[in-house]
């Protein structure tokens, strides 16, 4: 009844090519955009902002990130913590080094770094495919995690790689409470979804669809593979950039190599493959499972007063993780993205059957 | 010179204790077609039932003969084993038939955090030791060639011995055996081994459980030098360059691969690492196994990939 598209009328080409063609779907985002802006840092307490919704957020920008690389391209990547970790090291290094370096510039940068990396990462994928390809992303993965460690030059001389920032300041505003720090992320994430969506349907993001949906048949028709899976690469790895060098300033404040560990990589990717390949509002859906379930599941046996010892505890934790994705991968292969779009199929024909 | 040969010996012993965890990929790979990450798993899970089988049943049973009780730990582990696989293919591949590429690979990694989580939950999560009698104390060869002769440790000797065996027998089973000519009709193509009668479910169950077995051959002697824990789990990642070194698809791949990146860690962390800085052997055998497949971009022995329209 409420959410059907009847009587909203196209007369102009604009009007068709919109983001959101339905008039509710505007007024959901809208009023969504509005709750995240609004009444989240009016309402939410201290620990949300610090254990949830800081996190999410840049997880789902990393997300965005690897689903352009994995969902749009089609080019499983096992590295992107390592994507993450050059572009948190190298907005650390702008910061460092450069005196007054603003902050914004000094993230935007980070990612420009690791689009370069990941460039040069992905240019095997030109002759490498698929599982292959997958496990040689790891080789990015492992040589990162060693540069970070044993190059001094990297982490400014500091003892097993653990570096910090603190102070964190744009235009004069410092960015010290979770409220800020929310707000600065929130307003990054916005940013990029923005961008990213916009690119998808444009007409790089149709020859990224072309190579992953079969590449030879997009090299024949003339989409030419060095460019559509480098840049596809290049985007991936500055957005993925961007977040990582998020995680280290605004969430972790101070970190080391391991936080952008292969578990890291492993974790996103789980991300982007529950949310739903191929889709934007899916890497949100993703990250939210995958940043809320383990604090969910770290609660449960408090909430029943089962007495557990923290070893048990999180090895139970462990299983029942394990076992939900294999269960999600079962009941819904295409993602919580999926599970989304035949909710709003049924709300069009709701409350009547047919 | 007697060091160079020591380095490469050294090299090739621990190349074949890598392909020993890369041979369980293949296997499983050449079958069902499925990447499969909780191989680490599989190796920590199998090593730790092999472990506490061993110290529980001297307990329960009274037998005090070592021989007799690993064996029977052996037997109970590869059990257990088998159990895991059945199960796998019960719970998670079987409904997951025609899924893509990847998302199966999810799902395998889905299985391994269940199997961490579950072994060391059923098994405790100490530093277990597993002894199979096998010889510490290193050894001297080829004293009468050079001065000093060459060094090598008897317990990686007998291990690639075993790992040597094991692919033997693994060779015979499939070239052989009527078992053994259904897994490779599998492994060609699903349907058409499917049309002539071979049940698909139960091959997946043996090619499981094989590959449970040489997990936990793997295990064992992993579990023996490093002791069963945790860490077990990260021996995998060090056998993922192994395998697309030699071919997904390719059991001689998956030892040759195993024993040129071995030896290529070895001699690259001696005679490059102090130049770097030490601690490459971790990323330089996935550029060794890049370097290889951007000429080859199936590995060596794997099958030519043919894209058509």
């Amino acid at each position: 009844m409420l959410y059907r598209e009847n009587g909203q009328f196209k007369t102009t080409y604009q009007a068709d090519q919109q983001i959101f063609p339905i008039l509710q779907d505007r007024w959901f985002i809208a009023a969504l955009l509005a709750l995240a802006f609004i009444a989240v840092p009016l309402t939410a307490p201290e620990y949300l902002f610090r254990a949830i919704l800081i996190p999410f957020l840049i997880l789902s920008l990393a997300a965005i990130g690897l689903n352009i690389l994995v969902g749009y391209c089609g080019q499983i990547s096992l590295g992107t913590g390592a994507f993450m970790a050059v572009g948190a090291y190298a907005s650390y290094n702008l910061m460092v080094r450069i005196d007054g370096m603003p902050l914004i510039p000094a993230l935007l940068l980070g990612g420009l770094c690791a689009t370069v990396v990941g460039v040069l990462f992905g240019i095997p994928s030109l002759r490498i495919k698929g599982l292959y390809l997958a496990v040689a992303t790891l080789a990015a993965q492992f040589f990162t995690d060693w540069a970070f460690l044993r190059i001094k030059w990297f982490t400014n001389d500091s003892s097993s790689g653990s570096v910090s920032v603190a102070g964190l300041k744009v235009l004069g505003y410092s960015i010290e409470s979770p409220v800020q720090k929310y707000l600065f992320c929130l307003c990054f994430v916005v940013v990029f979804a923005l961008l990213a969506k916009n690119l998808v349907r444009s007409a790089i993001g149709r020859e990224w669809m072309a190579m992953r949906d079969m590449d030879v048949a997009a090299a024949v028709i003339g989409i030419r593979p060095i460019n559509a899976k480098l840049t596809a690469f290049a985007v991936s790895s500055f957005i993925v950039g961007v977040a990582g060098a998020l995680w280290g300033f605004v969430h972790l404040g101070s970190w080391e190599p391991a936080a952008f560990s292969i578990d890291r990589s492993f974790q996103l990717l789980f991300m982007v493959i529950i949310g739903g390949l191929g889709s934007i509002a899916g890497s949100f859906f993703g990250a939210a499972f995958i940043v809320i379930l383990p604090l969910l599941l770290s609660q449960i046996p408090h909430w029943f007063g089962i007495p557990m010892s923290t070893a048990t505890a999180s090895h139970l934790e462990l299983m029942i993780f394990g076992g939900l994705i294999v269960f999600f991968l079962i009941v819904e292969p295409h993602g919580l993205a999926r599970l989304w779009a035949i909710a709003r199929e049924k709300l069009r024909l709701w409350p009547f059957p047919h | 010179m007697a060091f160079f040969l020591e380095t490469l010996i050294g090299g090739l012993m621990a190349g074949m204790l890598y392909s020993l965890i890369a041979l369980g990929f293949v296997l499983i790979y050449k079958a069902s077609g499925v990447f499969n990450f909780a191989q680490g798993a599989m190796v920590l899970f199998a090593a730790l039932a092999m472990a506490r089988f061993a110290e529980w049943i001297p307990q329960l049973t009274g037998i005090t003969n070592r021989f007799a009780a690993n064996t029977l730990a052996f037997i109970g582990a590869a059990a257990v084993m088998v159990v895991v696989a059945w199960l796998i293919e019960k719970f998670v591949l079987g409904k997951l038939v025609n899924q893509e590429g990847i998302t199966l690979l999810m799902a395998t990694l889905g299985i391994a955090y269940f199997l961490e989580g579950a072994g060391q939950m059923i098994f405790g999560n100490d530093i277990y030791k597993i002894d199979v009698g096998l010889p510490k104390d290193p050894t001297m060869l080829l004293e009468s060639v050079f001065q000093g002769g060459v060094l090598v440790s008897q317990e990686d000797m007998s291990a690639a011995l075993i790992a040597a065996v094991l692919v033997g027998l693994l060779a015979l089973f499939f070239q052989k055996t009527a078992t053994g000519r259904a897994l490779r009709a599998v492994a060609d193509d699903h349907q058409a081994a499917q049309s002539i009668g071979i049940p698909l479910s139960r091959i997946w169950v043996i090619v499981w459980s094989v590959a449970g077995v040489v997990a936990l051959v793997a295990g064992i002697i992993w579990g023996s030098k490093l002791g069963v824990q945790f860490s077990l789990t990260l021996v995998a990642l060090k056998a993922l360059p192994v395998v697309i070194l030699g071919g997904l698809t390719s059991i001689p791949g998956a030892i040759i691969g195993g024993l040129i990146i071995g030896v290529g860690e070895k001699l690259s962390e001696i005679y490059l690492g102090p130049m770097l800085g030490g601690g490459i052997e971790i990323w330089f055998a996935y550029v060794l196994a890049l370097f290889f497949l951007l000429v080859r971009p199936q590995g060596l022995f794997g099958e030519k990939i043919i894209d058509r329209v």
